[in-house]
Order: structure tokens, then C-alpha cells, then sequence
């Protein structure tokens, strides 16, 4: 640093310099500073040293046109040089991106034209973990890593387990799982209406979208003993029954929530400046969400009914009565419609789960796969014996390998389990859909203002923790 | 593969496959298909235009310690097995399409060009296992830093441990 009064400033010629000198300076600071945010050969690099690929990707053309190319993205770019666009950094440690989600911009004025994002900031292994944690320990693992829907990860970590074993879990096992897993549909997306609201200035939506949500927690927290992170729905069954008196409890919830979702209508759906920020930002048209594997409101919200809750069943959905929400556009505010729409649907299964609520066990009474009731252990040797070889050592579960989906909040969330014979998942991949969403970034962004960028990060309703397991 | 309808030619007969998927009774096994690796990507494309409309999922296993897994006859098991789901929405089924890489030479062709959607899957793959997919356009790591060594759900890759210290520290002499 000079001893000037005044703020030294990048390509001020310092004192007995000369203007070579202090260009070489220049260069060589410019170069340590791109050193030290730089993140290699995953990070957005310049357009003369980036492939014509890549380019493509980092500007969003995904179609093929019908000869079979991709768009050459010279067709859409034209005369663009470096020096006129400006690459800068969001994140990973800015407020609107939902936690660590870093992205590089390329832009020309307040015009984003190209977009990368870089992730693994909250890369901590659960797959590697996975491997080496039993079945019995498994759904406490992947319950983490969506944090914002951890009954939907507990639910496919089960269901594939499940399908190995060829175990069948008791009907009002899978009620009991339909219905949390509802509710925990409705605070997810009673988190994203918050968050949403909140980069788009209304702090209001924030406090109030925060405010249901703690509604659904504390129903959890009184089933599961936990409000987040429950470790509830578990191979062969859930952990324990519904508590005394939760039909009081739900049509309470239900109740307010829904009444809620019409004062939304009034903050929000209609509010004029919410609808300019929302209405045309970030479209994304079908063939284009289908080319990326988009799935869940973002596809929906392109006119594509695809809900593994309606398309391909799974639990007793298909004794359910509910609506496939879908859009039209595409944009942002489509986005913002079927989730809201969708806790309304949430609400409407919830009550029919409620109603139909078969009694009976609540998890599978097999002692290889599920632990005998505590009173039993104190009676019985085979019941310490099962009790004490399924949390030392667990259950062992056929070889075979299988791929389990479901419609998580953020679309389809599978996952990929191949056992071995052992006690623990010889392969546990999870095919998480905020980490293929992610892709479809660079499309939305492309052509808007730096502005928009917030609103559609947040209308795509990354969860970091999922993104990067 | 113009003209190659996947439900007859590439797809292994689905009855030699079955018996080694477990199945709920109510629950719909998906088709696996085990092409060689000179035909996969082929394979891939030709269930694009049996209107497979969607790459649901890419990854990959390593089978390093557990080799005796089922193939079909002929298919020879390797250490490494990249697994892509692909999803037919119109038809409303999925397959399963499983390929053996060989350790000495991890390569296998990209799909990107076909599915443009499996591209952080397979950049995944090659950080997680270090499977190269020949053609990608951006062929780096994804969740693991770039300076990063090894891959680390290889088998023999460790496991990182933390010590944990459960009783007090003895002072120091």
C-alpha cells in the first residue's frame, strides 16, 4: 500500500514509476486477485479460453435444433468481446442464494449473459457416508440432507430399502407417511413462499410464511420429537404412532393454513409490483425443462402435469383425490402459483388422509427388520436378542440393487440403492432434485437484469444441503 | 439405429432379468438394459427417440469389493458400472440402463448430446469415482475442490475419521 492520503486506485501510476511499470503492477495484482477467488477449471472463465461447449451450457442453449446440433452460440451472441462484459461473483456467502450456492456472471450492464454455477461448498459425503452406516442408521443420514423436506428423504431412503427387503409396511404405516409427508410438503413450500417474498422486498411474506411453518413443526415435533431432521419414517414402518388427539391438531392446521394461503392471495397474487417482478422473468419453455430433467413446480409450471404422486403412484396416493397444479409460461410467477396452489392441494389430501386413517400397526411387526416394543425386551430373550442384533449390527438385506422416485417439494427426488447381502448399502446414490434443477440456472438467467437474478434463484428453490450431499 | 424400436433390440429380455430385481407386489419393476460400451451411448440415443423424454438419474458404482453380481450371458462384470435412469413420460415407465467400465480404462462415451440434462450428473460421476465421459464439454469437478486428489466414493478410497476424545486432555508435563 502507498502512503498517500488518498485511496489508492487500480492503474494509478505510483510515485518514480513509470507507466510500463505501473501497468505490469496492475497486471500482476489483477492476476493475484483472480487467483484468489478463483475456483479453477469449474469456475466461469473467459470466452476465448472457454470450449464452444461449454459456452453453450454456461448460456443456457440446451435445445438441439432439429438437424441434431446444439444452437451455435454465435447465432445468439453476436460480436460479444470481453472487455466489453464484466464477470462477476455472487456468493457463496450472500443472503439471496439460500445458503452457500456460489455463481460467476457474465455481464454487460445490468444484462446477465452467461451464468455458472459452482457448488460444493456444503459437500460433507453422505453418499461415502451412507455406505457406511447401517440400514437402521441410514434414514438418520439422509433425513440431513434436504433439510427443508427431510420426511421426503427418510420416505425414498425406506421405500428402496423396503422394496429390497420385499417387506410390505402396514396401511396405516403408509397413512401415517402420506400424511407427514403432506405436511411436510406444505412447510416446505410455506418456507420457499417466505424466502421468495423476502428477496422480492415483501419482509411481511417472510414473518408470515415463517410463522405456518412453526404450525407444521411444532405437529412434528409432537409426533417425532423433533422439528426438523425427524429420523420418523424408517424401514419397515415409522417410529412411532400419531400422537393423542392429532385429528384436532390437523384440522386446526389446516384450517388456518388454508385461510392463510387466501391472505397470500391478497399480499401477493394481486400485489401490482409483485407481479412485475414476477410476470415473463425467467421463462424456461417445456422441451427445454425435459431437455434438462427439470422436474417438479419448475417443470409443472410449464404445462407439463408430470406428479409421481398422480404418474406413477407410490404409497396409496392413488387413493387420494387431489389436482396436479400445472402453469402455462413458465416464468417466475407460474413458479410462485403452483406452489401455493400446491399447499392448497396438500391441505385437501391432508383431510382426506385424515378421514381415511386405517387403524392397525403402525410399523411392520417382522423382529428382523423392526425392534420389538420395550415392554417385551424385559419378558422375553428373543425379544433382546432381536433388540440387540438390529441396533449392533442391523438387518441384512438381500442382494439386488433397485431405483426408488418420489415427488419431493422440489421434484423428483429418487434414490439408487445396491446391497450386497450386508447389513449395510453397498451403493446409496440419491438423485436429488435441487442438484439437477440447479442446471436450468443458466437458461433462466439469460438476457435478464442482475435484479431478476435473486427472484430466480429463489423461484428455482435450491436447498443447498441437498445440492451438494 | 435409425429404426431400432429399444423395446425390441437393445433391451436384454426383460424375464432373464427380473428375477434378480426384488418386486412389490404393486410395484412396477423398471426394464434393465446392459448394453457394451462401444453400444451404450448408441442405446441411449435410440431410447431418445422411442420418446424416453428424460435422464432422471446418472450415476456410478464401484464394484471393486463385490464382484459376483448377476449379469446377463456374455456381459462381463467390471469394477465400475455407470447407472442411467431414463424416464419415458408419454408411456409413463422408466428403464434402467447399466454399462460396465473396466478399471484400466475408465472411459465411457458422454451423453450430454442426447440429454443435455445429464450433465452435472456425469461431471458427478467423474468426481465422485472418476469415470471420464469422452465428449463432455466441461469434464471437471464438481463438489470436490479442483486441486482435490482421488475420488472419493471409490471403495478404496477411506474413510476420514475425527478423533474424538472423551476424557480430559492429561495437562502438559
Amino acid at each position: 500500500m502507498s502512503d498517500h492520503d488518498h485511496t489508492d486506485r487500480p492503474g494509478d501510476v505510483h510515485e518514480g514509476e513509470t507507466p510500463e511499470e505501473a501497468a505490469a503492477r496492475f497486471e500482476a495484482e489483477e492476476q493475484a486477485l483472480v487467483a484468489e477467488t478463483s475456483e479453477g477449471d469449474q469456475g466461469l472463465r473467459s470466452r476465448t479460453t472457454t470450449s464452444p461447449g461449454e459456452l453453450r451450457q454456461e448460456v443456457g442453449a440446451v435445445l438441439r435444433l432439429p438437424e441434431g446440433n446444439y444452437v451455435d452460440p454465435a447465432d445468439i451472441d453476436i460480436e460479444r468481446r470481453d472487455d466489453e462484459t464484466t464477470v462477476i461473483n455472487m456468493g457463496p456467502q450472500h443472503p439471496s442464494t439460500h445458503g452457500v450456492l456460489r455463481l460467476m456472471l457474465e455481464l454487460d450492464g445490468e444484462t446477465v449473459l452467461r451464468t455458472k454455477p459452482i457448488i460444493g461448498y456444503l459437500h460433507t459425503g453422505m453418499e461415502k457416508q451412507g455406505e457406511e452406516l447401517t440400514y437402521v442408521q441410514g434414514s438418520t443420514n439422509v433425513t440431513r440432507m434436504d433439510y427443508l423436506s427431510p420426511l421426503h428423504n427418510e420416505l425414498v431412503f425406506s421405500l428402496a430399502t423396503e422394496a429390497l427387503l420385499d417387506v410390505e409396511t402396514p396401511p396405516r404405516a403408509v397413512w401415517i407417511r402420506m400424511l407427514m409427508v403432506e405436511l411436510n410438503r406444505v412447510s416446505s413450500h410455506l418456507l420457499w413462499m417466505a424466502t421468495n417474498g423476502g428477496d422480492l422486498g415483501s419482509t411481511s411474506m417472510l414473518i408470515y410464511g415463517f410463522r405456518e411453518r412453526e404450525m407444521v413443526l411444532a405437529f412434528f415435533e409432537k409426533t417425532t420429537g423433533l422439528r426438523m431432521n425427524t429420523n420418523y419414517i424408517r424401514p419397515g414402518g415409522v417410529a412411532a404412532d400419531l400422537p393423542d388427539g392429532w385429528q384436532d391438531d390437523i384440522d386446526i392446521l389446516c384450517d388456518t393454513i388454508l385461510a392463510r394461503t387466501y391472505e397470500y392471495d391478497e399480499l401477493l397474487t394481486g400485489q401490482p409490483i409483485f407481479r412485475e417482478r414476477t410476470e415473463a422473468v425467467g421463462n424456461i419453455s417445456a422441451e427445454e425443462a425435459l431437455a434438462l430433467s427439470v422436474t417438479g413446480p419448475i417443470l409443472r409450471s410449464t404445462g407439463v402435469p408430470w406428479d409421481l404422486r398422480r404418474t406413477m403412484p407410490y404409497l396409496a396416493y392413488e387413493k387420494l383425490d387431489f389436482d396436479v397444479i400445472v402453469g402455462t409460461y413458465g416464468d417466475n410467477f407460474d413458479r410462485y402459483s403452483v406452489r401455493l396452489n400446491e399447499i392448497r392441494e396438500s391441505i385437501k389430501m391432508i383431510r382426506q388422509i385424515a378421514d381415511m386413517m386405517p387403524p392397525g400397526d403402525y410399523r411392520v411387526q417382522d423382529r428382523k427388520v423392526t425392534p420389538p416394543p420395550r415392554a417385551r425386551i424385559d419378558e422375553s430373550m428373543e425379544a433382546l436378542i432381536h433388540h440387540f442384533k438390529i441396533f449392533t449390527e442391523g438387518f441384512r438385506v438381500p442382494e439386488g440393487e433397485v431405483y426408488v422416485a418420489i415427488e419431493s417439494p422440489r421434484g423428483e427426488l429418487g434414490c439408487y440403492m445396491v446391497s450386497d447381502g450386508s447389513s449395510k448399502p453397498y451403493r446409496m446414490h440419491i438423485r436429488a432434485p435441487s442438484f439437477v434443477n440447479l442446471q436450468a440456472l443458466p437458461l433462466l438467467l439469460r438476457g435478464g437484469t442482475m435484479a431478476d437474478a435473486v427472484a430466480v434463484i429463489s423461484s428455482v428453490d435450491p436447498v443447498m444441503g441437498e445440492v451438494d450431499r | 439405429m435409425s429404426g431400432t424400436t429399444p423395446t425390441t433390440a437393445p433391451v436384454a429380455s426383460p424375464a432373464s432379468v427380473l428375477p434378480e430385481v426384488p418386486r412389490l407386489p404393486d410395484r412396477l419393476v423398471d426394464q434393465l438394459a446392459f448394453p457394451h460400451r462401444e453400444t451404450y451411448k448408441q442405446m441411449v440415443a435410440a431410447f431418445r427417440e422411442a420418446g424416453f423424454e428424460m435422464c432422471s438419474d446418472l450415476c456410478a458404482v464401484d464394484y471393486l469389493t463385490h464382484p459376483g453380481r448377476s449379469l446377463p450371458e456374455g456381459m462381463t462384470a467390471e469394477r465400475f458400472e455407470v447407472v442411467v435412469n431414463l424416464l419415458s413420460l408419454s408411456s409413463r415407465q422408466r428403464v434402467r440402463i447399466r454399462v460396465q467400465v473396466p478399471e484400466a480404462d475408465p472411459t465411457v462415451d458422454s451423453v450430454v448430446e442426447v440429454y443435455p440434462g445429464a450433465d452435472s450428473m456425469e461431471r458427478e460421476a467423474y468426481d465422485m469415482l472418476g469415470i471420464i465421459f469422452e465428449g463432455h464439454p466441461d469434464m471437471t469437478r464438481i463438489l470436490m475442490p479442483d486441486d482435490w486428489e482421488g475420488h472419493p466414493l471409490r471403495k478404496d478410497y477411506g474413510v476420514g475419521r475425527v478423533p474424538v476424545q472423551f476424557k480430559e486432555a492429561p495437562g502438559p508435563r
